[in-house]
């Protein structure tokens, strides 16, 4: 009888996994082919990407850029053996001769600068926000001004016009200093946007044009008439933003207060927008809200129109901040206020500073939102890229084109939202400072 | 003995409604309220000043004159003789009509696409993902031409149903027909009518209600209760016995013979669409402009809504659907019973918000030529009557008024499924 | 001027100061620029070239206002204006004058308080169909689907036009002209109607216009004209004489080519009174002598704007039909400049 026993003393080698479960086939198998539900969605999915390819791809790739009518491209086309008509090539033509009026609309084209500084200027203005630990902190100040001299570069004029509405707010600032320091916090308050308004109203304009007459510096003006294309979009959406967040933020105060007559007021106003389509609002801004005004105002449609989207937006973004408060901690209220912190001094210092941080995704989805609803500005006339896209249509040489001008601004709309959105996204990844 | 006194009674001073938190909020909302109530008399007034100037005071009286213009698409009879006010009513079916399928078709196809997004297969999933961003990322107004223009160029027009050698061909036995003015689909018909009820008599708001679409949904109402009743016996024979009885052809029985037994009645019995003269003529025209409308605005929608269902189904921890299954319950149970109630109470809410943005965003029908309320009231009678004050106002009340109500059903929803918690 | 002042920063978003009721021809003198509203784009009558300029036949018109008003064609505002927005902007005062072929009616003229100045063109509403389709009159389209503009008065009279003579049809109505003929050309309606202009000029621009033939019904009057506000007359009558002048100069033969010639003195005073050198014609409308040679130099007269936009020689090729001089058995007769 033999007594060995075999004791295995070192690990066997790890064998290569078999074939079929690694490499590409194995990634295959596990990821397209496990089972037949799997390879029949695998399969169909494979039928429907070439079929929307190969229909898709040919009509791209159309030798027509340099056409300048509908009627060349078609030639073109005839000569490079494509079929002519709707399903055979592009006519880019198209494209290359209008898509500097699709950026800009009727902008000066010697001013062109002008709208692409203001929105390079728009990222330096907002980099110490999104960015505060990569820049320095100084441009802050830039950010602050920043709003004055947006308006100032599309729109052109005196430089005294901006610089008198932003010394409205040094005014009421200074007033609210004074005041609340002898007085109480709230007549300052009262005391400083009364100062303000009468600056505005009243001494500004004299101030202005005295101001001008002796040292006359401006821009050459621009009427807003002359906005259009991706410009104007651009422009509805990022005023219609940033006005509308100092308002949206005192909306959601108003809707979250104790005070029952500023609460219903708030949700009134933000259920109503909430409730009616933007169409509706424009309908607004193109028919009635000259009759709303008194008797001989008249504002120009694009500021009718900025006005509507930002109460649009306002309402939306109410909505968004309030999310924002309602996500915080209740800890962080009573710490607050046990600290002796009063009802401003906690939101200011405690509040809003976490609830905006939070915010910002939802604040950046609104404004992709704002941004895509622009398009129905076309509906009222306005010569947004869908607005264009009927008035090139209109051309006699261009009479007949459809797809290339839809694709074009959906490419272009796509584009920036969809940036917009994977920003949004990261800024969501990086603004988590881990409170779950 | 000591009296327990009152703390000495302050005596009221003006400045207190500044400075006594007890009185200043009271102050601040009766400040607001007068400051809102000033806002309000001066738009007012300026109205009433501009509108004295235009020589145009609000007057609804336009909406009892002829329209004098037609709409393709009716639910209710409707000539170019009846009035405006019968013209906004159609328009507001109309909207319901595309919103109500608009809705049903997002949610479905978002409930599709957000499963097949968190899909373990490659490519499905990456094509979702494709789809997702496309939509989402791309203003829906665009979407809804863009839909129109594929609709008018691929689709044959009629003229190519005709000839000897047609060029396009009817599908599934000559009932249905694809066509670039629409979709053609068979009709069911009575050929022993119940009739219908007039209600209202020939006034603008009047409509007719078909008997037999009343004694159908009376029928398939009673067949499902008393499929209810089963199931309930069902329930306690289980939980009494352990053993479930076989219910199901019961419970479809009691459903489904009745209905065939009054279908029978009716004489029910489905009108084809056929080529006749310029168009095709019989069965159910569904328009291209509710088409585009209805698929651009479902798709558009349901990139949004799939997003919502996968955000809710990665919501619910794993360690929900482990517990499940070491209590023993199958995986279709776990989904039922488990996962999917705590995942639509998550899902919902924004599930709800997103129909009420299908339904506003409806009113851009009018970049199709739909003729829904906005093309209706907010459209062509506005223009031809002048009366923008009034049409917008009363376009806006509706849309508020729809909104609403869908608010309205989303709190109740909210209030019944919210976790008791402390 | 000073109201504008409350909107702080966006003051200079333009917030032009107006009195809409009187005045327009002082506002549009100190605003140095005419504001003028067109369609948004509908070819040979109004549409912007690449270069963003306005070009077209109602385009003329607004030019040789700002011509005759302000000394420069050029010094127009062109504001696109939809069939819904149009009468809005115009009632609000946002806009001057507006050209944009619109039809001279009882309603548009009483109740919605506008002044039609005169009537540039002559139009009709007509139906194009295939002449694959075979129909040579529009009696004959029982049933047929037929492709309609909105925010028209084309709708009305189409409405009226089939039920007068108890024929059905599907309206397919449609927001603009371009898809209009989309939908035409992929046969998704067997009738396109719009005014024969719009028609004429629509089929010009198709691949094979031979393919398509215009029925003989024209079932309506459309007078297109320029309007502007009611009660004010002084500006009304600058626009009504500055588009007579055009009408006028083709009848006595002034053209851009030859009105230097001409403007130092005729034998003809009827002439001599339109080009300022006899007579005080400008300043009995409160403008200077040679307003009429400017907005005639600006562009030439009614012929060549016509022949130059939508004349037979352009894409839309119109004949002038109606439209020629009452000497040639048109209907344009200007009233005498006296």
């Amino acid at each position: 009888m033999s007594d060995v026993s075999f004791v295995r003393t070192e690990m066997l080698p790890e064998k290569a996994p078999p074939p079929t479960s690694a490499g590409a086939i194995g990634w295959a198998r596990e990821n397209l082919f496990s089972g037949w539900f799997n390879t029949l969605l695998t399969l169909a999915s494979l039928v429907v990407v070439y079929y929307v390819l190969s229909a898709i791809v040919p009509w791209i790739l159309s030798p027509t850029f340099s056409g300048t009518s509908l009627g060349q491209c078609r030639e073109m086309l005839a000569a490079a053996g494509q079929e002519s008509g709707h399903g055979g090539g592009a006519c880019w033509g198209v494209i290359r001769e209008r898509w500097i009026q699709l950026m800009f609309g009727f902008y000066p084209s010697e001013l062109y600068w002008r709208p692409i500084a203001a929105f390079v200027l728009l990222a330096v203005a907002l980099a110490p926000i999104l960015f505060s630990d990569k820049v320095p902190a100084k441009l802050i100040w830039f950010s602050a001004a920043y709003p004055f001299i947006f308006p100032w570069l599309l729109w052109g004029g005196a430089v005294w016009g901006p610089i008198s509405a932003a010394a409205g707010f040094v005014i009421a600032f200074v007033v609210y200093r004074i005041v609340s320091q002898s007085m109480s916090d709230l007549i300052g308050l009262v005391g400083g946007i009364l100062v303000a308004l009468i600056w505005w109203l009243v001494l500004s304009g004299i101030a202005v044009s005295a101001l001008d007459s002796i040292l006359p510096i401006g821009l050459e003006p621009v009427e807003s008439r002359k906005f259009g294309g991706f410009m104007l979009s651009i422009t509805i959406g990022i005023v219609a933003i940033a006005c509308s967040l100092p308002l949206g933020i005192v909306m959601a105060l108003g809707r979250q207060s104790d005070l029952m007559i500023v609460k219903y007021l708030c949700v009134g106003f933000i259920e109503f927008i909430r409730g009616v389509p933007l169409i509706t609002l424009l309908f607004v801004a193109s028919t009635l809200l000259n009759i709303f005004m008194p008797p001989g105002t008249n504002f120009d449609i694009i500021l009718r129109v900025l006005i509507m989207v930002t109460l649009f937006a306002t309402a939306y973004m109410a909505e968004v901040i309030r999310g924002g408060l309602a996500a915080l901690p209740k800890g962080q209220y009573e710490g607050a206020d046990s600290l002796g912190l009063d009802y401003w001094q906690a939101q200011r210092l405690i509040i809003m500073p976490q609830a905006l941080k939070i915010s910002i995704p939802g604040i950046v989805s609104t404004f992709i939102g704002v941004f895509k609803d622009t398009t129905l500005v076309s509906i009222i006339g306005l010569l947004d890229p869908l607005g264009l896209s009927n008035a090139i249509r209109a051309d006699a040489n261009w009479n007949g084109i459809v797809w290339e001008l839809y694709g074009f601004i959906a490419l272009l709309f796509f584009v920036f939202c969809f940036g917009m959105s994977r920003y949004s996204m990261y800024l969501e990844r990086k603004l988590q400072t881990g409170h779950r | 003995m000591t009296t327990l006194s009152d703390p000495p009674k302050e005596q009221f001073r003006l400045s207190m409604l500044l400075y006594d938190t007890r009185y200043r909020s009271g102050t601040i909302q009766v400040i607001a309220l007068i400051g809102f109530m000033l806002l309000a008399a001066w738009l007012i007034n300026n109205t009433a000043q501009n509108l004295a100037e235009l020589g145009k005071p609000i007057d609804f009286g336009f909406f009892s004159e002829p329209a004098s213009y037609d709409i393709n698409q009716r639910l209710l009879d409707y000539d170019s003789r009846d009035t405006h006010l019968r013209a906004a009513l159609i328009g507001l079916l109309n909207t319901l009509v595309v919103a109500v399928l608009g809705c049903a078709t997002a949610t479905v196809i978002g409930v599709v696409v957000g499963v097949l997004r968190l899909s373990h297969n490659w490519i499905v999933g990456r094509l979702m993902t494709v789809y997702v961003e496309m939509f989402r990322n791309v203003p829906v107004l665009l979407w809804i031409v863009f839909i129109m223009a594929i609709l008018i160029e691929t689709l044959p027009a009629p003229s190519a149903f005709r000839g000897e050698d047609p060029a396009a061909s009817m599908l599934l036995s000559d009932s249905v027909a694809f066509t670039n003015r629409g979709v053609y689909i068979p009709e069911p018909l009575f050929s022993r009518s119940l009739g219908d009820i007039h209600l209202l008599g020939e006034a603008s708001l009047r409509f007719d209600v078909s008997v037999n679409l009343i004694a159908i949904l009376a029928v398939l109402i009673g067949g499902i209760w008393v499929s209810n009743i089963i199931k309930r016996r069902a329930d306690r024979i289980q939980e009494s016995t352990g053993v479930r009885p076989t219910t199901w052809y019961l419970r479809l029985g009691v459903i489904l013979v009745p209905l065939a037994i009054l279908l029978a009645a009716l004489g029910v019995h489905f009108g084809y669409p056929a080529l006749k003269g310029f168009n095709f003529q019989g069965g159910t025209h569904l328009r291209n402009s509710l088409i585009a409308l209805w698929l651009a605005l479902s798709l558009y929608t349901a990139a949004f809504i799939a997003e919502i269902v996968r955000a809710g189904i990665m919501a619910i921890s794993k360690g929900q659907t482990e517990a499940a299954s070491a209590l023993g319950l199958r995986q279709n149970r776990i989904m039922s019973l488990v996962i999917l109630p705590q995942a639509l109470r998550v899902i919902v809410p924004p599930l709800i918000s997103q129909y009420l943005n299908l339904t506003k965003n409806s009113s851009l029908a009018i970049a199709v030529g739909y003729m829904d309320i906005t093309g209706t009231l907010g459209g062509i009678t506005m223009n031809q009557t002048g009366r923008e004050l009034e049409c917008v106002l009363l376009l806006m009340l509706v849309y508020l008024v729809i909104s609403l109500s869908i608010s309205a059903v989303m709190n109740w929803y909210n209030e019944s499924v919210k976790l008791k918690e402390r | 001027m000073k109201k504008s002042v409350f909107l702080g920063a966006l003051t200079v978003a333009g917030l032009t100061a107006g009195a809409a009721v009187a005045g327009t021809m002082d506002d549009v003198k100190a605003r140095g620029k005419l504001n003028c509203g067109v369609t948004t784009g509908l070819v040979g009558f109004a549409a912007p070239d690449a270069n963003g300029e306005w070009k077209g036949f109602d385009v003329s018109v607004c030019r040789a206002v700002a011509a005759a008003v302000l000394g420069d064609q050029n010094a127009v505002e062109f504001v696109p204006t939809t069939g819904k927005t149009r009468f809005t902007a115009l009632a609000s005062g946002e806009i001057d004058l507006l050209a944009r072929n619109t039809t001279w009616t009882f309603s548009r003229d009483v109740d919605l308080k506008f002044e039609f100045v005169g009537v540039n063109y002559y139009d009709g509403q007509g139906f194009m169909v295939p002449k694959g389709l075979g129909v040579s009159s529009a009696k004959e389209l029982d049933g047929a689907t037929v492709c309609i503009q909105t925010g028209t008065t084309t709708e009305l009279n189409l409405a009226d036009f089939f039920r007068s003579n108890n024929i059905s049809y599907e309206p397919v109505p449609i927001e603009t002209n371009a898809e209009a003929q989309q939908q035409y050309l992929a046969g998704a309606c067997d009738v396109y109607t719009t005014d024969a202009s719009g028609l004429a000029a629509t089929r010009a621009t198709f691949e094979a216009p031979g393919d398509h033939v215009l029925l003989p019904e024209i079932i309506s009057k459309e007078p297109l004209g320029p309007l502007v506000r009611h009660g004010d007359n002084e500006w009304g009558d600058v626009v009504r004489w500055s588009l007579n002048a055009l009408i006028a100069a083709e009848e006595y033969g002034i053209t851009s080519a030859n009105i230097e010639e001409l403007a130092k003195g005729t034998n003809n005073p009827e002439i001599n009174r339109m080009l300022g050198t006899e007579g005080t014609l400008g300043e009995m409308l409160g403008l200077d002598a040679e307003w009429a040679k400017r907005a005639i130099a600006a562009n030439g007269n009614y012929a060549e704007i016509f022949a130059k936009n939508i004349g037979e020689d352009t894409p839309v090729g119109l004949a002038r039909g109606l439209n020629a001089q009452w000497t040639n058995g048109g209907l344009l007769y200007a009233p005498p400049f006296r």
